[in-house]
């Protein structure tokens, strides 16, 4: 194997097609006869569809149909991919997600569909579906899930009537912690929320359902991060149509950031329609329905205790958080707060007794799910909050405190990994040393001299810390699935070598920005000793790529790019049994490199093209051996992948207006090996912004009625370039010891480890000046909390 | 995010345009308001008349003692005129400072002011400046002091056939100005901005964006400051907005210290 690609920072191929403006993304597709659909919508959090008239918007030319719920009763509801039973074994309680609401049913929460119109034009459309009469009768409504659990709340599923979705509790015995609580020398309390947020995409949604009736064979295009995902539960479970006659293709995708992972109503819904009217379908989601409709991220609301010996040592960690699931259980929601969020809270510290006590609430707002690090983030955020208050508590160095908790150095070779209270087993770790570089990157001794000075000015500096483990490329599918995952979290890969040596690579990982069609191609490059330019990944058709999981959980090269290597790996060892035919010589006296065999000590070789001619025009063959040189593998991996790191933010927080101004933001992160640093680079640069959004910009507001008050950019405040400084990145590379590249995943990181950073930056600004007793502040962090958090 | 049909004309001159709105045409100038509003379906005007393509309204000149902008002049070819920044400097240093640049290089002083919304820029700066809008309808021109011009939130004394032709201020290069804001960190509009014009006799004038539902002269502040005071209370007696990213308390709050920002750097 040569590494003339891997460890390159390789400039995107794909980003020819994308800077040129010539991506092709589902809006850009346009089918003969195409339709346009647009919803008619609940204007309301919570209310009852008294009658439906349609008459009007049916008579507006250009409209072909308008279908409401009595319509597509007999349609399945959008189902939830994961089951987490209550704590007392009861089953979860997952309410019927339906296409439409009907007559007579209420709608729960605002933009919940109760009609679609589907006209010659978008603009028809949409027009009638301000024609469509629906008288409502409006009901209470309640958006925070803390609310919901209070008695005399309004109910958001008649039939659940505490609105509790399930609970559970996870790590060890209540009884275990209290006691470890009780016995320590200090325990610092932290109440806090983890708000919710909104994943803004920069693609919207859209979906095109055509339905050939010649072929008997409907094609869905969409916007979507798993192709094959979105095929298995539309005809599986809500279309009852059999998979083979559907084809699924996620073209370009701009985006997703989880929420593109979920199976949604419009998508079933479009390629219904296009079957009852034989003629493609599409929707193509607007900016306000985004906000209003695509799953929303976090949503905790926290109290956390962690108790500490006499010297700092941590003692036992107790936690109670309320999670908001929405109206609706979407696609991953159950698995988020609970095995990605629970199992997480052993952080990189030796805590010895943990227990998290979770209750997982509906509330009349849109369903929440996976946002980019998937409960990891809030585990992060719980964590690295606590530790740093405990440290002011206790009047210690922050830093100085994590490092004396942390989990000492184990490479999963020749140490085994790191087994958890909370079931996780890390897989390789060496945490002290990427703290310790972030500090030697932001001067801390120097900075600690700066703060002091700066406490008399105007503006108070701030520093924050946040170390973090996270887990990736979510499995085994035999263990995710004793948890409640109702799929297997595999990924398959297909090396097709041509006749000529050219080679195709179908993978079931789907970008949707990551850069997969540079990355794979590096690596099935360098393996095969060719040229980039010799192979072609393909990805996003149910058609052409024989399964996949999709693209989420940073499992894209740890999982899929394994199972790529596998099938690498078949297509040598036949590819030696050609070429030892040819060569005249046993298989063990070759050896591969440089895109040929030789036989080892002569100048003997053939090449990767003539063995692969040889494998389609066997003349001269072995005997018994298949022609062809084209395999296919599943890699269902044997853990979890845990990156880790370090993030440092510096603030300056101007003391009469409470404004904070993120100075620096450093960050070094472990992902493992690296295959393109630039793409990592890159990876982690985006999550480092979104993380920063969550801590200083973002959020969602609803009012006293579920109304998302904030649902566009003049009100929802999106991180800008110039609120970010230049980025301060470094790597240290631990490999996993368990995946044949020994990659780890990187697309989540920035947003897990950054936002705490920043959070505890501002509040170490705040007790530099005195506030002392400042112990949280609610994300974002407005100028207004800042400065009210400095007047109380 | 698609709007109710409607009609486009182009009006080629001021008496082109002043005729269209007459006819119930609503002026369209950089589109950077209107637009977005239509696309929400929150405005639905049958009939657009752009104004963007005369001439005559971009220009930027000095006519005797005055500094004369065309209503037509872009943020951008504001903040960017050499004859803005020697008459007039407080202009170009807020307009820079309008939105991101492709909002500069398309919105225009006089869509902005015919606007009129409370957060934005220029209604404090025009204030604070003393200046005059100037407004052609089909009896004529007229000219509206900008004390005169704002009469509520979204509202102006402009009629609706009524174009906004320029905007005409005295040349101030002996006075000390500036305009400081504290952005809205989503849509970049003014949570508070304050202009300060302090003449070179001394005399202060002050007026706001963004804190009231109207923008205005803030006189109890000027009458304390040309009383001798060096400090004073901002938007005294004035009703103050409330939202999410301010409320009353903390906009008041806002408005004080950049009031004494700005008077520090015109001290
Ligand atoms: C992303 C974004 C950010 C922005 N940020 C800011 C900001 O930070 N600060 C700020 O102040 N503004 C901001 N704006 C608004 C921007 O400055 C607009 O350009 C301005 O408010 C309207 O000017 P316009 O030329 O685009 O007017 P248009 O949108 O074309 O028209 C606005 C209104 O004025 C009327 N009108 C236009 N011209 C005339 C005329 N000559 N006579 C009479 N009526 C007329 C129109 O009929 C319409 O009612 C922002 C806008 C956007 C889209």
């Amino acid at each position: 194997m040569s590494n003339k690609f891997i460890g390159q920072s390789i400039k995107r191929v794909e980003d020819k097609r994308f800077i040129t403006g010539k991506g092709r993304y589902t809006d850009d597709i346009k089918l003969p006869g195409m339709l346009h659909a647009h919803f008619v919508r609940s204007p309301y959090a919570h209310a009852r569809v008294v009658s439906i008239d349609t008459a009007e918007a049916l008579a507006i030319p250009g409209v072909v149909a308008v279908y409401t719920g009595d319509d597509v009763a007999a349609i399945n509801g959008v189902p939830c991919g994961w089951q987490v039973n209550f704590r007392n074994g009861e089953t979860m309680r997952e309410p019927k997600h339906p296409m439409l609401i009907a007559t007579g049913d209420t709608a729960k929460h605002a933009g919940d569909p109760v009609a679609v119109v589907i006209a010659e034009t978008k603009e028809i459309a949409i027009d009638a579906a301000e024609a469509v009469l629906v008288e409502w009768d409006e009901l209470p409504a309640i958006a925070s899930p803390a609310d919901a659990l209070k008695d005399g709340a309004p109910l958001v599923h008649s039939q659940f009537p505490d609105n509790k979705a399930f609970d559970w509790s996870f790590g060890n015995p209540v009884e275990e912690v209290d006691a470890a609580i009780e016995a320590s020398a200090h325990v610092t309390t932290l109440e806090f929320v983890n708000q919710r947020v909104v994943p803004n995409a920069m693609e919207p949604r859209a979906y095109i359902g055509h339905y050939d009736a010649v072929a008997d064979k409907y094609t869905l295009y969409t916007s979507t991060q798993n192709p094959h995902l979105i095929r298995l539960l539309m005809c599986a479970f809500v279309l009852g149509i059999p998979e083979h006659r559907v084809r699924v293709v996620g073209p370009d995708v701009g985006g997703g950031f989880g929420s593109k992972i979920y199976h949604y109503t419009e998508e079933a819904l479009v390629t219904w329609a296009s079957k009852q009217l034989e003629l493609p379908v599409k929707w193509t989601s607007d900016r306000s329905e985004a906000f209003l409709l695509d799953a929303h991220g976090r949503d905790h609301v926290t109290k956390a205790e962690m108790g500490f010996d006499a010297d700092g040592n941590i003692m036992g960690l107790r936690i109670k958080t309320i999670a908001n699931m929405g109206a609706y259980l979407s696609t991953f929601a159950p698995a988020v707060p609970t095995y990605l969020h629970g199992t997480l809270l052993q952080g990189l510290y030796t805590t010895p007794k943990i227990n998290i006590d979770m209750t997982c609430v509906f509330t009349h707002t849109v369903a929440v799910d996976a946002y980019r690090g998937a409960g990891r983030p809030e585990a992060t955020y719980l964590l690295e909050r606590i530790i740093e208050l405990a440290a002011h508590e206790m009047g210690k160095d922050p830093a100085q405190l994590r490092f004396q908790n942390f989990i000492p150095p184990f490479d999963g070779v020749t140490q085994p990994g790191y087994q958890t209270q909370v079931a996780l087993q890390y897989d390789s770790g060496n945490y002290a040393p990427v703290l310790q570089k972030g500090l030697d990157l932001l001067g801390y001794d120097d900075f600690r001299q700066a703060q002091k000075q700066a406490a008399n000015s105007n503006k108070l500096l701030g520093v924050g810390f946040s170390t973090y483990v996270e887990a990736c490329g979510i499995a085994p599918s035999a263990v995710v699935g004793a948890l409640g995952a109702r799929a297997g979290l595999y990924e398959s890969a297909q090396v097709r070598v041509q006749p000529t040596g050219k080679v195709s690579v179908f993978t079931g990982s789907h970008s949707h920005g990551q850069g997969h069609e540079t990355t794979f191609v590096q690596v099935v490059a360098d393996k095969l000793g060719i040229a980039m330019e010799d192979v072609e990944l393909v990805h996003g058709d149910s058609d052409t790529v024989a399964f996949g999981m999709g693209t989420y959980g940073s499992r894209s090269l740890a999982v899929g790019g394994s199972a790529i290597m596998k099938s690498i790996d078949k297509v040598l060892e036949k590819g030696a049994k050609i070429a030892a035919h040819k060569l005249e010589c046993a298989e063990g006296d070759l050896e591969y490199g440089e895109g040929k065999w030789t036989v080892k000590g002569t100048d003997k070789s053939i090449g990767f093209g003539d063995v692969a001619l040889t494998a389609y025009v066997p003349h001269v063959y072995p005997a018994g051996l298949e022609p062809g040189l084209d395999f296919s593998s599943f890699y269902d991996p044997a853990n979890f992948t845990y990156p880790f790191g370090c993030h440092i933010a510096v603030v300056e927080v101007d003391k009469e207006t409470g404004k904070v101004d993120l100075k620096r933001m450093i960050a070094v992160d472990d992902v493992g090996n690296i295959i393109n640093p630039m793409i990592v680079e890159g990876q982690i640069h985006g999550g480092l912004a979104q993380g920063i959004g969550q801590a200083l910009f973002e959020g969602t507001i609803y009012d006293e009625n579920a109304q998302l008050t904030n649902g566009s950019y003049m009100d929802y405040v999106m991180p800008r370039a110039d609120d970010l400084p230049m980025f301060e990145t470094a790597n240290q590379i631990t490999p996993c010891p368990h995946n044949p590249l020994g990659v780890k995943g990187a697309g989540e990181a920035g947003a897990i480890g950054s936002t705490p950073a920043v959070v505890n930056a501002v509040l170490d600004a705040l007790w530099s000046g005195g506030h002392n007793d400042v112990k949280d502040i609610l994300m974002p962090l407005t100028s207004e909390r800042v400065w009210r958090a400095m007047n109380n | 995010m698609i709007t109710y049909p409607f009609q486009y004309k182009r009006a080629d001159s001021v008496a082109d345009a002043v005729a269209m709105l007459g006819e119930g045409g609503k002026a369209l100038s950089g589109g950077h308001s209107l637009i977005p509003s239509m696309k929400l379906r929150l405005n639905a005007p049958d009939t657009l008349v752009d104004v963007g393509r005369i001439a005559e309204l971009k220009t930027i000149t000095v006519d005797g003692n005055d500094l004369v902008i065309g209503a037509g002049a872009t943020h951008g070819q504001i903040a960017s005129s050499s004859v803005v920044k020697q008459h007039v400097p407080m202009f170009a240093e807020g307009a820079a400072h309008i939105g991101d640049p492709s909002v500069r290089n398309r919105g225009t002083i006089g869509g902005s002011l015919a606007h009129a919304d409370p957060s934005a820029d220029w209604p404090a700066m025009v204030l604070a400046a003393d200046a005059t809008i100037v407004v052609q309808g089909a009896n004529g021109s007229r000219s509206i002091a900008a004390s005169d011009f704002f009469t509520g939130l979204f509202s102006t004394a402009l009629e609706d056939d009524e174009l906004i032709t320029a905007i005409r201020v005295s040349s101030q290069a002996d006075a000390k100005m500036t305009y400081q804001k504290f952005a809205q960190p989503a849509s970049r509009y003014a949570l508070v901005g304050c202009a300060v014009v302090k003449s070179a006799d001394g005399s202060v004038r002050v007026a706001f964006s963004g804190v009231s539902d109207t923008p205005f002269r803030d006189s109890a502040a000027e009458s304390q400051l040309n009383g001798g005071a060096s400090s004073a209370n901002a938007a005294s007696g004035q009703s103050i907005m409330s939202d999410h990213f301010a409320t009353e308390e903390y906009r008041r709050h806002l408005a004080n210290v950049y009031l004494k920002r700005a008077l520090a750097a015109v001290a």
